[in-house]
């Protein structure tokens, strides 16, 4: 995490609408960092002098923003992603946390493999990174992994996200040592035998289009499985990028029916957002129409499957709801080749740290919920999901703008438009099916310990001699 | 691509070219020069001998210079990507490609990075439009007509793209088409909507009740193993086209297979030769919709 504060400066966000849905703030305000940490918040002068001032009129100031699942893809795979390039797309995105999935080569099993994702992200990254550890040992779903070493070692949870635990006993026993940690488990649900060979959602569209579909029932059953072994356990299992209206409303009847486990789930920005129809193309289509010369768009490939607009309406009310806790991006990067080819052999996945902001900003303007819980979303709501590996971290106040809490912040304009250009990415994943798109909400600043990570253009900084001038 | 942005106009050129080239293979000496000079690709990633060879007779016939690339002797087979080997060709100076694919939108995904024409010979499970023109073409020489008439689809729907090319080219042309087959080999079982726009059946004998048009489709003896059939027995017992069956649909009804036909399963022997079959037929018209299809997007200028 390179753009930590250094010792005794100060810096202050001068004049913003700080929100922090953790304390139920919501009010223009001024907020100071000393040492990385949040020295004071509030309305007129600063107790101190800052060295720096960033001016943000305007602008919303917020706990920065903490991503749950995303692939930065080193070691193994530095030719889709590394931890330089996925954090600066974070920092870009405003992310200023995220967490890093195991499928890497070697897979994040060892003490050896934490430590080197942390110690690549101390020295070559932008924002923080919190390694999430395997379930089993190399993901094979045959022997756990090493859960006590890996959580000394720094992981915050456990999956084996991208190859589903199928053995329902391992996971059983996977939930009994995390849950003695204090730890989630974080799992992608899918029925691997329902979903076999599927390349998007089973639908009319998938028949139309002659590609083998993955049903709704391969995610539910998963979810349902998982479910019970929280119960069985008493253990948190974290739903992964729930994506159908039957998985959220088994979440939903868990979390009502108030038994033993925790079950909480995330949803993505483009299961938030985007249907199935852009397999058809950018520009979506109709089922019943003549396909279009951009049908078959590999970037609309991803797992799990973008779905039909019913899912993604009631995913829209389960996350105001508060079913769904958390937005994370399942940010998969991959190089041009993994998807300028078949769509039954490209790659899954969307590179989604620099979109994930200005897409789901799109359910403010729309009136889905409101900007606090937007936030809540983007910050508290993931860090009560790792509450525990945060503490042990030293990170406890993560996700909140306390004063004590580590400075980490994220500047927006919830107003400003702008056009998705892939080209411009910090990622080396230009796969996103939003080129050319108008979002509406735009990053401006994060700020990582204190330290900025990323300045949106015309941001202005006053460095210390301007501030003793004026 | 696919004949689904296909006008009932743009299959009427089609079949009034494909009456001429009908004309020209009847001839002693079946050869026209008229695409001399141009250069047809033929690249098949699956294989296949019928389509195949009938685009390379059409090509010639018309005197194009054709050649033919099997997936498996090519450098696809050392790794190379669909888009590598198609721009090979291209630098090569193929003027038009055939292509044949096991993954559908294969050919969506050529056409965006490619300027050479290509005529889609079967894509997955997606399209194969040339056999639904050879097959609309068939239907309308013999019975006259094509709208009104009523057509129904036998076997495994899921996974034909011969199926998806018809129900497209048969909807645009007017004619009713009922999809049957075993469920687990039909779209729809899931209560979606929007495709396909057609009943769907899975009782055969309800299905031929009327129908002026019957066409097998190939089964795939390896579903089997894929767990969607029960056996071949069972498959034969409910959905095998049999004389019995036959005599539900209407007298002069036509029996009509995209081919090879698996004799004993989709059809009994006696019915793929019998009076009302006309699947030979549809061989020898393929070559001559081919030959139309090529004349029209090689022929005549842009």
């Amino acid at each position: 995490m390179a753009p930590t504060q250094a010792e005794g400066k100060t810096l202050l966000i001068h004049e913003g609408r700080l929100l922090d849905p953790s304390q139920g703030l919501d009010a223009v305000g001024s907020l100071l960092f000393k040492d990385g940490r949040i020295e004071w918040w509030g309305q007129g002068e600063p107790p101190v002098k800052p060295n720096a001032v960033i001016s943000v009129p305007g602008l919303v100031v917020c706990p920065g923003f903490i991503d749950l699942h995303c692939h930065l893809r080193e070691p193994g795979f530095e030719d889709k992603e590394t931890i330089a390039t996925g954090t600066r797309a974070a920092a870009r995105g405003g992310f200023t946390t995220v967490c890093s999935m195991a499928n890497t080569r070697p897979t994040v099993d060892s003490r050896a493999t934490v430590e080197l994702v942390l110690h690549k992200a101390r020295t070559e990254g932008s924002v923080r990174v919190l390694p999430v550890a395997c379930v089993t040992q190399g993901q094979q779903g045959k022997q756990l992994a090493e859960f006590g070493e890996l959580a000394e070692a720094g992981a915050v949870a456990y999956s084996d996200d991208g190859r589903p635990v199928a053995d329902a006993r391992l996971l059983r026993h996977a939930l009994e040592y995390a849950r003695a940690l204090g730890r989630p488990v974080l799992e992608h649900c899918e029925d691997p035998a329902l979903a076999a060979g599927g390349v998007m959602n089973e639908s009319a569209l998938a028949h139309r289009l002659g590609l083998k579909g993955m049903p709704a029932a391969a995610e539910e059953a998963a979810v349902a499985r998982d479910i019970a072994l929280a119960e069985l356990t008493g253990a948190h299992v974290h739903i992964q990028h729930v994506s159908t209206a039957g998985a959220v409303e088994l979440v939903r009847r868990e979390q009502q029916s108030r038994r033993v486990g925790t079950v909480t789930a995330e949803a993505t920005p483009h299961h938030l957002m985007l249907t199935e129809a852009l397999v058809l193309g950018p520009k979506g289509g109709d089922i019943t129409a003549a396909l279009g010369p951009g049908a078959y768009d590999a970037n609309a490939k991803v797992n799990p499957p973008l779905r039909a607009q019913a899912d993604v309406e009631a995913l829209r009310q389960a996350l105001a709801e508060g079913v769904i806790q958390a937005i994370a991006t399942d940010h998969a990067p991959h190089t041009l080749a993994d998807k300028l080819c078949e769509f039954d052999q490209a790659a899954s996945g969307i590179s989604g740290l620099e979109t994930a902001f200005g897409l789901v900003m799109g359910l403010v303007h729309a009136s889905v919920l409101d900007l606090p819980t937007l936030v809540a979303r983007l910050t508290s709501g993931p860090a009560r999901i790792i509450e525990r590996g945060l503490a042990d971290q030293g990170l406890s106040g993560l996700g909140s703008l306390r004063v004590g809490a580590p400075a980490d912040v994220t500047v927006f304009d919830p107003n400003a438009e702008w056009t998705v250009d892939p080209g411009q990415f910090a990622s080396k994943g230009k796969n996103t099916p939003l080129a050319g798109w108008r979002l509406k909400g735009r990053v401006m600043a994060t700020i990582v310990g204190g330290g900025i990570a990323y300045a949106a253009p015309g941001l202005a900084v006053q460095k210390a001699v301007e501030v003793a001038g004026a | 691509m696919d004949v689904d942005d296909f006008s009932v106009a743009d299959y009427d050129l089609v079949f009034e070219t494909a009456d001429a080239m009908r004309e020209v293979l009847g001839r002693e000496i079946k050869k026209v020069p008229t695409l001399r000079g141009k250069s047809v690709v033929t690249v098949f990633f699956e294989p296949s001998t019928r389509t195949r060879v009938s685009f390379e007779m059409a090509a010639k016939a018309l005197s194009a210079d054709c050649t033919s690339i099997a997936a498996a002797t090519s450098s696809v087979a050392k790794g190379e990507s669909l888009l590598d080997t198609l721009r090979t060709i291209q630098s090569l100076g193929a003027d038009l490609v055939v292509m044949r694919h096991s993954a559908s939108g294969a050919p969506y995904l050529a056409a965006r990075h490619l300027d050479m024409a290509i005529v889609n010979a079967g894509d997955g499970c997606h399209a194969h439009p040339t056999q639904a023109l050879l097959d609309l073409y068939t239907i309308r020489r013999h019975l006259g007509r094509l709208a009104g008439l009523k057509a129904v689809l036998v076997g495994d729907i899921l996974h034909s793209r011969v199926a998806r090319s018809n129900l497209s080219a048969m909807t645009t042309l007017g004619l009713e088409v009922t999809l049957c087959g075993p469920p687990s080999l039909l779209p729809g079982s899931n209560g979606d909507a929007g495709w396909p726009a057609c009943p769907v059946e899975t009782d055969l004998d309800r299905a031929l009740e009327g129908a002026d048009v019957v066409m097998g489709l190939r089964l795939q003896l390896e579903r089997q193993e894929q767990g969607l059939l029960p056996s071949i027995r069972e498959y034969v017992r409910s959905y095998q086209i049999t004389r019995e069956r036959l005599a539900r649909a209407r007298p002069g009804a036509l029996l009509m297979h995209p081919g090879p036909v698996n004799e004993g399963v989709e059809l009994t022997p006696d019915v793929a030769h019998g009076v009302q079959s006309v699947i030979e037929e549809q061989v020898t018209n393929g070559v001559a919709i081919r030959m139309a299809l090529l004349y029209l997007l090689l022929g005549r200028g842009q």
